[in-house]
């Protein structure tokens, strides 16, 4: 009767004890995977002021008769190709992150293109509506990489957090995912060379 | 117990990473910082009265930090991460505006915090960098182009912010230590003076007294004038409140 007794009262401790463990390791892991979606939104709020601006800086490159049109079709196209991919915050793999980055570096790509390609073009590089667009532009990439930058260190947290022992075993049966990180990609941060002839 | 001493590791290495990228805020705080040692001390003194009567009336915190380089980095988002890691500006606002001069990589920028971005817009921000800062630096003159940039953005900010800023509270610190050592020394004194008394003679005790009575009020009074002036009339920037940065605004170079 008594050891009876002892047995109940140890098994019920137990019980709490692991019921309060994975509590605490559950929602330590929601509030974790809920940053990393907080700041995916950061991150894709900086790419769609990019995009935003571009219909703009279009138009004001437009004006000048001769300008090529064929750099100014690659960032019309990169532009709707990147803001065509949207990712699911909390389901963000390599797979389509690298999709999701190809799409923008191509279009950071095609800007640095234009804008070196400005630099043949002085009257529209003294343009006043110019000048403040491209200083919109460099401010834009800069949020992008701090808000990227945050991404990834919130990832690394997340990521870190649900593959450890004991929380792995909980994070597969709960169906918690690790997220992609942003890679640099090679030749993003540089101004890509343009010949001119 | 592994994860723990890899979080501590992360820690630290977090750690140690930011204080190789960035210098300490200096202390006690200031909102200039001349770690590379351009400013002469007037101009120091003037740059940190003004933008400490600034914060005091708009909360708005103007970091200048002037460095001789920041190895390559790009200055937009070096200014932005360190004033993160500083936390300049409230945290309520995130009104806080990092004003990075690296000199001898001939750099600049200027980035604020997201409560700034409705007026302070990046292409403002531009034109006070190449139109009215980089002027002055192109023919040396830091302290001018310091100054009037900081005028010309506090201009565009008018209006934006009204609430105190962080002034370093002079009643708490050096004043009272100040006068409970004098209140210690008098004591001593005054027991010093009543045994003395007691002990020797009438004309001799009286003198004796007298004499260090008067010492310790003169003692006392250069102190007193010391830390009042200290404690008062400078206060002081009562350091950073803690707000964030987006990696708004530009950069220059000359």
């Amino acid at each position: 009767m008594k050891k009876g007794l002892i047995a109940v009262i140890v098994v019920g401790v137990l019980l709490m004890v692991g019921y309060f463990m994975f509590k605490g390791m559950f929602n330590q892991m929601n509030g974790l995977r809920e940053q990393t979606k907080s700041q995916w939104a950061n991150v894709e709020t900086a790419y769609q002021r990019r995009a935003d601006l571009i219909p703009n800086l279009v138009k004001t490159v437009k004006g000048y008769a001769d300008f090529e049109q064929e750099t100014l079709t690659q960032v019309i196209e990169a532009r709707a190709n990147a803001t065509s991919i949207n990712l699911n915050a909390g389901d963000i793999n390599p797979e389509n992150m690298a999709k999701f980055q190809a799409a923008q570096d191509k279009l950071s790509g095609a800007l640095s293109r234009l804008l070196v390609t400005v630099e043949r073009y002085p009257d529209l590089k003294a343009n006043q509506n110019f000048l403040q667009l491209q200083s919109q532009l460099e401010g834009t990439e800069n949020r992008i990489s701090v808000e990227r930058r945050r991404y990834n260190e919130v990832v690394r947290t997340y990521n870190t957090y649900i593959q450890n022992f004991p929380q792995f075993i909980l994070a597969n049966l709960r169906g918690f995912e690790a997220q992609a990180y942003f890679k640099s990609a090679e030749g993003s941060e540089t101004v890509p060379d343009v010949s001119f002839d | 117990m592994k994860k723990g001493l890899f979080l501590l590791l992360l820690i630290a290495a977090n750690i140690a990473f930011g204080q190789d990228r960035f210098p300490e805020p200096k202390s006690p705080p200031m909102l200039v910082n001349d770690f590379s040692g351009t400013l002469d001390r007037d101009a120091v003194d003037y740059l940190e009265n003004k933008l400490l009567n600034y914060t005091d009336t708009t909360s708005t915190e103007i970091a200048v930090v002037l460095l001789n380089t920041i190895n390559g980095e790009d200055p937009n988002l070096y200014a932005a991460e360190l004033g993160e890691y500083w936390g300049v500006g409230q945290d309520k606002y995130e009104n806080g505006l990092v004003f990075l001069v690296a000199v001898k990589d001939r750099q600049m920028a200027i980035q604020n915090g997201y409560g700034l971005e409705e007026k302070l817009t990046d292409a403002k921000t531009k034109l006070i960098i190449e139109n009215i800062i980089l002027p002055e630096f192109k023919s040396g003159n830091y302290a001018r182009g310091i100054d009037k940039g900081t005028d010309a953005i506090i201009e565009v900010l008018a209006g934006t912010f009204k609430d105190k800023g962080n002034r370093r509270s002079s009643k708490s610190d050096k004043f009272p230590k100040a006068i409970i050592l004098l209140g210690v020394i008098f004591v001593i004194f005054m027991i010093a003076k009543i045994k003395g008394g007691g002990r020797g003679g009438r004309g001799g005790g009286l003198g004796g007294g007298y004499w260090i009575g008067g010492t310790g009020g003169h003692w006392g009074g250069s102190s007193f004038g010391g830390s009042s002036g200290g404690g008062f009339g400078g206060g002081g920037f009562g350091g950073f409140g803690g707000g964030s940065f987006g990696g708004g605004g530009a950069s220059g170079s000359w």
